[in-house]
């Protein structure tokens, strides 16, 4: 479980999260919505551990990340994260490159964790880009292929980061089909996505931010169809 | 056709101040590398503001010329009654002047790196050592490659200026043949020959390995 408390954030004098309230339970998939610069990708980063934080609390698993006690590196195990742009260690290969958590981090024996990753590649579709260099893939492999790394070690969370959104259109479908897959399969998932079809279809919940702060949260057919906020309406107004 | 009083044994004696000339290169290139990576990796980590002291006795090696750091040093070793062979006070004052510029290669490797790459890889859970080690150092050296190549043989030049030091490397076992035989422009053309012969290799294992990691980028 996931447990977002009253978490504040400021970058100098811009405050971008203003007290937010989140709990995302296991198995369940929540998506964020809402415009540019209201702070979705700030509350991932601070979810994983990459931002400091200015107040409140991120729990995960009862164990609160910004604890001066909490081994970071170790909690992260548990907290996948794929950002919008993908982010490909050029000097390896598919393989090597989603090998490397597992052996480094997990201390997996080589031959294992090769499995491991051969088996994720081949979940998102790559199993046969395993030798080769990510200069040789699409954007969308990439992200695929990030998607892999991030799983490979079977972490209980996923954050996803508008992956799609650097992507060309052509190539949306492909890294979606991922999400959705992993979405069946029970992956308790936070994204935040511009792709409104894709929320409507598989979240539990669909939060909307605006300017730092949740202002709505409820079901998919609520959100969509019906509502409360004008910030809310406005947004998706906008967007369809 | 072409008269020369050079004898073999005159060439073992160039061959010998070559020797010299790859030692002091050597020592001081590994030294003053393995010095560099230190520098530059506090100087990418800690930003432009905690590292000004070190850069700025850095900028002191870099800006005042080799020769008056070498003949200070050696007066000051003197001074101080530390006792160094002019070989070690050589190898001492080379291996600062190449870990100065080294560092400035070092910093600019590592910060060539994108942040989202470093991110990512700490999004997975390797620690920061672990990120230095498997992604920041291959792409850094990768990048900073041609500056050190070309760094090392400038230090392999450059140590030509030790002889003022009573040392004897290729340079001074030259200038030694050229007054003994009076026969300057030969045996310059034999020196360069030999700078030349020990440079070439370098250079191209620079060449080598940039080819052989360009088709993955
Ligand atoms: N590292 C940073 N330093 C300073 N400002 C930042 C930084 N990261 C994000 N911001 C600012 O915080 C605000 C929220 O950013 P972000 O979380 O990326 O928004 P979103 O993902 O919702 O578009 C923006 O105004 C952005 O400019
Ligand atoms: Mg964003």
């Amino acid at each position: 479980m996931i447990e977002i408390e009253n978490l504040r954030k400021s970058f100098g004098a811009l405050q971008v999260l203003k007290g937010i309230n989140l709990t995302v339970a296991n198995g369940e998939v929540v998506t964020i919505i809402g415009g540019s610069g209201s702070g979705k990708s700030t509350l991932l980063t601070c979810i994983n551990g990459l931002e400091a934080i200015d107040g409140g609390s991120i729990k995960i698993d009862g164990v609160e990340v910004h604890a001066k006690a909490t081994d970071i590196n170790k909690l992260r195990q548990n907290v996948g994260i794929v950002f919008q742009q993908w982010n490909a260690f050029p000097h390896l290969t598919v393989l090597e490159d989603v090998m490397l958590a597992p052996r480094k981090v997990l201390g997996v024996a080589k031959h294992q964790a090769e499995e491991i990753a051969t088996k994720h590649l081949v979940h998102v579709g790559l199993g046969d880009k395993i030798g080769v260099y990510p200069s040789r893939l699409s954007g969308g492999q990439q992200q695929r292929m990030a998607i892999a790394r991030a799983l490979a070690m079977q972490p209980k969370y996923m954050l996803f980061d508008e992956v799609t959104s650097a992507l060309d259109p052509q190539l949306v479908g492909e890294v979606l089909d991922t999400l959705k897959m992993l979405a069946t399969e029970g992956m308790t998932m936070i994204c935040v996505t511009h792709e409104m079809a894709f929320a409507r279809e598989v979240s539990n919940r669909v939060a909307f931010f605006h300017q730092g702060v949740v202002a709505e949260i409820g079901s998919p057919d609520q959100i969509f169809g019906s509502p409360q906020n004008p910030e809310t309406q406005k947004f998706l107004s906008g967007v369809r | 056709m072409f008269e020369t009083a050079l004898t073999l044994n005159d060439l073992w004696f160039l061959a010998k101040g070559a020797g010299m000339t790859l030692a002091v290169t050597a020592v001081s290139v590994a030294a003053g590398t393995a010095m560099g990576v230190i520098f530059g990796v506090i100087r990418a980590q800690f930003g432009p503001f905690w590292s000004a002291p070190l850069t700025f006795v850095l900028d002191i090696f870099r800006s005042v010329p080799l020769l008056i750091q070498l003949v200070l040093a050696n007066a000051f070793q003197a001074i101080a009654k530390f006792g160094w062979e002019p070989f070690t006070t050589s190898c001492v004052v080379l291996s600062l002047y190449t870990a100065a510029y080294c560092t400035e290669i070092v910093r600019g490797g590592i910060d060539a790196v994108p942040v989202t790459t470093r991110r990512a890889a700490r999004s997975l859970g390797l620690t920061w050592a672990q990120d230095m080690r498997y992604i920041v150092a291959p792409l850094a050296t990768r990048v900073s490659l041609p500056a050190w190549i070309g760094l090392t043989l400038g230090v392999m030049k450059d140590s030509a200026l030790v002889l003022w030091l009573g040392l004897t490397e290729l340079l001074k076992s030259s200038q030694i043949l050229v007054t003994r035989l009076q026969e300057p422009l030969f045996i310059l053309l034999i020196c360069g020959a030999i700078y030349f012969l020990i440079s070439f290799p370098i250079a191209r294992l620079g060449g080598y390995l940039e080819r052989r990691w360009s088709p993955n980028d």
